[in-house]
């Protein structure tokens, strides 16, 4: 990939921030820098493609320590599940014979496993000794009769953001487009059935099932989502939707953006976290579809889903209200999971703004009021001092934070891509509310920052000499 | 003697292996107020991250040298020398394990000329020590890129030297990869019991064994060998090496030091165990306490116990070389049958085990194998689970990672206790999934015979009237 075609990726123009001073992302500092690279970020994008065989084209490293360790769920196909790489040796970098090998791995991969598409994964050594992973692509192709799709996105072309871009503009360009959808049969209600894509939804730990059948309900026919629990033959014909939600990202707005522009399909942002988020996604749903009918059957559903969430729980923000939170996410989620945790009671002292935009900023300042403190450091001892500084309940954020939260003994939620438990929709908010109370009411912590009876002078906070 | 059979595949399907990189960091993790940092993409970090966190549920100190697009074509020296500069500036520590990845190796970076510049652009770092070591992905596994991380070790901070038994109540204990931190404890209360003091070399048991300490947050490893012992290994009496992976680590030692070595290529199983207890009783020049001997006659009770399980039982292993050459020395001996050895490299220790064949690959290869030879039950990392649910088996976890099972990277198999508790283990495993016989229906029967109304649920069974 040039560089060209980079920066390209980089402007998005549909992100509103792309005007202001911090477009693009700043260059990685050596021994000072987090996160995932961009292979990281395609295969989040993409692996949750539950019938594709997902070869990753390099030595062992990429694959070895990261396959299978997704919380995306299926609800049917299992081959994304099933490991895939070309693995290879030295000799096989040194000679060059990295082409050859993947040719043979696709065909064996088609041969086993008979999936509907084979995609394959650039990654750091290939792109460097330069193997034409598209030009192979394109031959086995046509030799195993599938379509065999490059994502061209090895580690150093950058951060795990513009890994998930990478990932949606291979779609955009090999995929989408190329099939059409059967058409949907009548409804046994007669009412009708508008076709809807929902873009940058991955389906973490099923959450995406509290939602799906309020869709049916509606008659709102999800083509595809991308990618959480979809299957190749919905990604390619996402084009004849009428319209699309981006979900609580902005990784993918460019896949949006561009069936926008080519195909004349509206686009919205929303989320599916929180009561009032959720209620605001259906209505933006028939806001762009335009049926008046829709429109009243929408606010019905509203209107029922939010009595019976309230009602559910009316017990938890009881247990939950007035309890301090400091939340450490970036970019989008620092607001979208906020409406949900005030709907909850509680509330947020402090958030995480290092990946926010101006807007994001701005929505964070209406949502929770000035004095919410920001913070742009995330190192484990600036959250820790902040947490202490702010009297907070509990920590939120992603996994890579939970040991920090333990280690200091303090409770902990997890909000990131590895987790467990589904918080979206209605159903969802329930979880999230029994998981807050789990872990900011366990007895554990009384015990664990209780001194040893025979040691009754010290405590937490006194530090050994490590 | 086995065959080692190189699996032919152009695509590694659930693939067993983990790269160098990985194994060489899990080395300088097991060091005190250590730091790994990896001369590569921001990725192979945060990936190597995840890994780590989600086998030990532990915080892991980890860094990069962040080589983008322009850096990975241009060149990526000055990375090195800003991310040196960066965390002996920041963090403070005694020890940087400087590990290369794939893309630094394909690129030809030279980590040692790195390390030359930047000893001459930062004086003021000269305590801070480097241990630079090559570990391209494309060769080997985690092991040996442990391995790899020891034998640098050794060369950087093992001074050469002619002080043998200076100190003559202190061991070397160099520890594979393999052995988890439960099992570093275990060794380590088992040398202690002969009176003698271990320099367990790395010591992931103390560094990685997940105990809350007073300190909310660290930067770099707490606990682990201290950079002061590793200077003094040199003084010891013997060296005890564990694991076959670190025979060339043990040569580079001896050559430094003149401290004499043991090998053991495992420490599981009345024999294993035997020959180290063996040794430390010659070391110290003390009778082997009486409590070993009451642990041993415990494990020979627990053998005679379980060989009715685990006599002619079908098991399948994936394993790195050394794990797998203890565990199918274990099983052998215990009457077990390996119907399949799948490892991740080619060690020279492979060809002598005492079963016909390994096999380098993946657990595809495993599956097909257990699949064939009618496994019983399976030894094997995590992502076995998929494996074994499929073949409808029962999986014991064990090796890297363990990311579903919490609390594996605790056990303990060596020595006669961690033994014994292996062997109840499985034997239960055995004992899960025993079959009855069917049944047999006489001819001369009426179709229902008197009380056969009565549905028996398995778990009233012995408690029908």
């Amino acid at each position: 990939m040039k560089a060209s075609e980079i920066q390209a990726l980089l402007d998005e123009p549909a992100c509103d921030h792309n005007k202001k001073e911090k477009s693009g992302c700043a260059k990685p500092k050596p021994g000072a820098t987090a996160g995932g690279c961009s292979f990281d970020g395609a295969q989040i994008a993409l692996l949750p493609i539950a019938d594709v065989a997902h070869i990753v084209h390099g030595p062992i490293a990429c694959a070895g320590s990261s396959w299978d360790n997704r919380g995306t769920r299926s609800s049917g196909a299992t081959l994304y599940r099933i490991g895939m790489t070309t693995d290879l040796s030295e000799t096989d970098v040194v000679m060059g014979r990295g082409e050859k090998r993947l040719f043979h791995a696709i065909k064996q991969a088609v041969d086993s496993y008979s999936p509907q598409a084979v995609f394959v994964y650039n990654t750091c050594v290939t792109a460097l000794i330069g193997d034409d992973v598209g030009a192979v692509c394109k031959a086995a192709s046509e030799r195993v009769g599938i379509p065999v799709v490059p994502v061209d996105a090895a580690g150093f072309y950058g951060t795990k953001n513009l890994g998930n871009r990478l990932a949606g503009e291979a779609m955009f360009k090999h995929v989408i487009g190329t099939a059409e959808p059967a058409p949907a049969a009548p409804r046994a209600d007669g009412l009708p059935t508008y076709d809807v894509n929902l873009i940058g939804e991955y389906n973490i730990a099923g959450e995406f099932w509290h939602v799906a059948p309020l869709f049916d309900e509606l008659g709102l026919r999800i083509l595809c989502t991308l990618s959480g629990d979809s299957r190749f033959h919905e990604v390619q014909t996402m084009h004849r939707a009428r319209v699309n939600m981006v979900v609580c990202a902005k990784a993918l707005l460019n896949v949006a953006r561009k069936m926008q522009d080519n195909f004349g399909i509206p686009f919205f942002e929303g989320s599916f976290y929180g009561v009032q988020d959720m209620s605001n996604a259906l209505r933006d749903f028939a806001r762009l579809i335009g049926d008046p009918d829709l429109t009243a059957r929408t606010e019905a559903v509203i209107a029922r889903e939010e009595a019976k969430a309230n009602a559910l729980l009316e017990p938890w923000r009881e247990r939950l209200r007035g309890k301090r939170v400091l939340l450490y996410t970036g970019g989008v989620k620092s607001w979208s999971i906020v409406s949900a945790l005030q709907d909850l009671g509680l509330k947020v002292v402090a958030t995480g703004t290092n990946k926010s935009t101006e807007e994001d900023k701005a929505r964070i300042r209406e949502l929770m009021g000035e004095e919410t403190k920001m913070i742009t450091d995330g190192s484990p001892k600036a959250l820790l001092a902040t947490y202490h500084e702010y009297k907070a309940d509990i920590l939120i954020a992603g996994g890579r934070n939970l040991y920090t939260a333990l280690k200091a003994r303090i409770p902990f939620l997890d909000i990131n891509q590895e987790r467990e438990f589904g918080y979206e929709g209605y159903d969802g908010m329930a979880e999230l509310a029994r998981q807050l109370a789990l872990s900011m009411e366990s007895p554990v912590w009384a015990a664990v920052r209780k001194p040893a009876p025979w040691a009754k002078q010290s405590g937490p906070g006194t530090v050994l000499a490590a | 003697m086995a065959e080692i059979i190189h699996s032919k595949k152009a695509l590694a399907v659930n693939p067993l292996k983990v790269s160098q990189t990985i194994g060489a960091s899990l080395a300088f993790l097991g060091l005190n107020r250590s730091l790994p940092l990896m001369h590569g993409s921001q990725g192979c970090t945060a990936f190597g991250k995840v890994f780590f966190v989600r086998h030990f549920r532990e915080p892991i100190p980890l860094q990069t040298t962040a080589m983008d697009q322009v850096s990975s074509i241009m060149g990526a020296d000055e990375n090195v020398i800003e991310a040196l500069r960066t965390l002996s500036d920041k963090s403070k520590p005694d020890i940087i394990g400087l590990v290369t990845t794939g893309l630094s190796e394909t690129q030809g970076t030279d980590i040692r000329r790195c390390l030359r510049d930047f000893r001459t652009a930062h004086p003021e770092f000269d305590h801070v020590a480097v241990v630079p070591v090559n570990t391209p992905d494309y060769v080997g596994c985690l092991e040996s890129g442990y391995a790899l991380a020891i034998e640098a070790l050794i060369e950087t901070l093992v001074p050469e030297s002619a002080s043998v038994g200076k100190r003559p109540k202190q061991v070397n204990v160099l520890a594979s990869a393999m052995l988890t931190p439960g099992d570093i404890e275990a060794i380590k209360e088992w040398v202690e019991a002969f009176g003698l003091r271990p320099i367990v070399v790395p010591d992931i048991g103390d560094s990685l064994d997940g105990h809350l300490v007073e300190a909310e947050t660290s930067s770099l490893t707490i606990g682990g060998t201290p950079r002061s012992e590793i200077e003094i290994m040199g003084e010891s009496t013997a060296t005890l090496v564990v694991g076959p992976s670190l025979r060339k680590a043990a040569n580079i030692l001896k050559a430094r030091t003149g401290v004499p070595d043991f090998h053991f290529d495992g420490l599981m199983g009345l024999d294993d165990c035997d020959a180290f207890t063996q040794a430390l009783a010659e070391i110290s020049g003390k009778p082997v306490p009486e409590k070993i001997e009451r642990h041993r006659a415990q494990l020979q009770d627990a053998m005679v116990d379980s060989h009715f399980m685990l006599g002619f039982a079908r098991v399948a292993l994936a394993a790195d070389p050394d794990l797998l050459g203890m565990q199918v020395r274990f099983l052998t001996g215990m009457g077990a049958e390996i119907v399949s050895a799948v490892s991740t490299h080619k060690h020279e220790s492979l060809a002598g085990l005492p079963i016909a064949k390994v096999i380098i690959g993946d657990l595809e290869d495993m599956e097909k194998e257990a699949r064939a030879g009618k496994a019983q039950f399976i030894m094997a990392n995590s992502h076995a689970a998929e494996t074994a649910s499929r073949l409808g088996l029962p999986l014991m976890r064990s090796g890297f990672p363990q990311y579903d099972y919490v609390g594996g990277y605790a056990r303990t198999w060596v020595g006669y206790r961690g033994t014994r508790q292996a062997l109840f283990d499985l034997a239960n495993l055995m004992l899960g999934q025993h079959h009855e016989l069917e049944a047999y229906r006489s001819i001369y029967w009426a179709e229902t015979r008197p009380g056969e109304h009565h549905v028996i649920s398995s778990s009233a069974v012995g408690l029908v009237h």
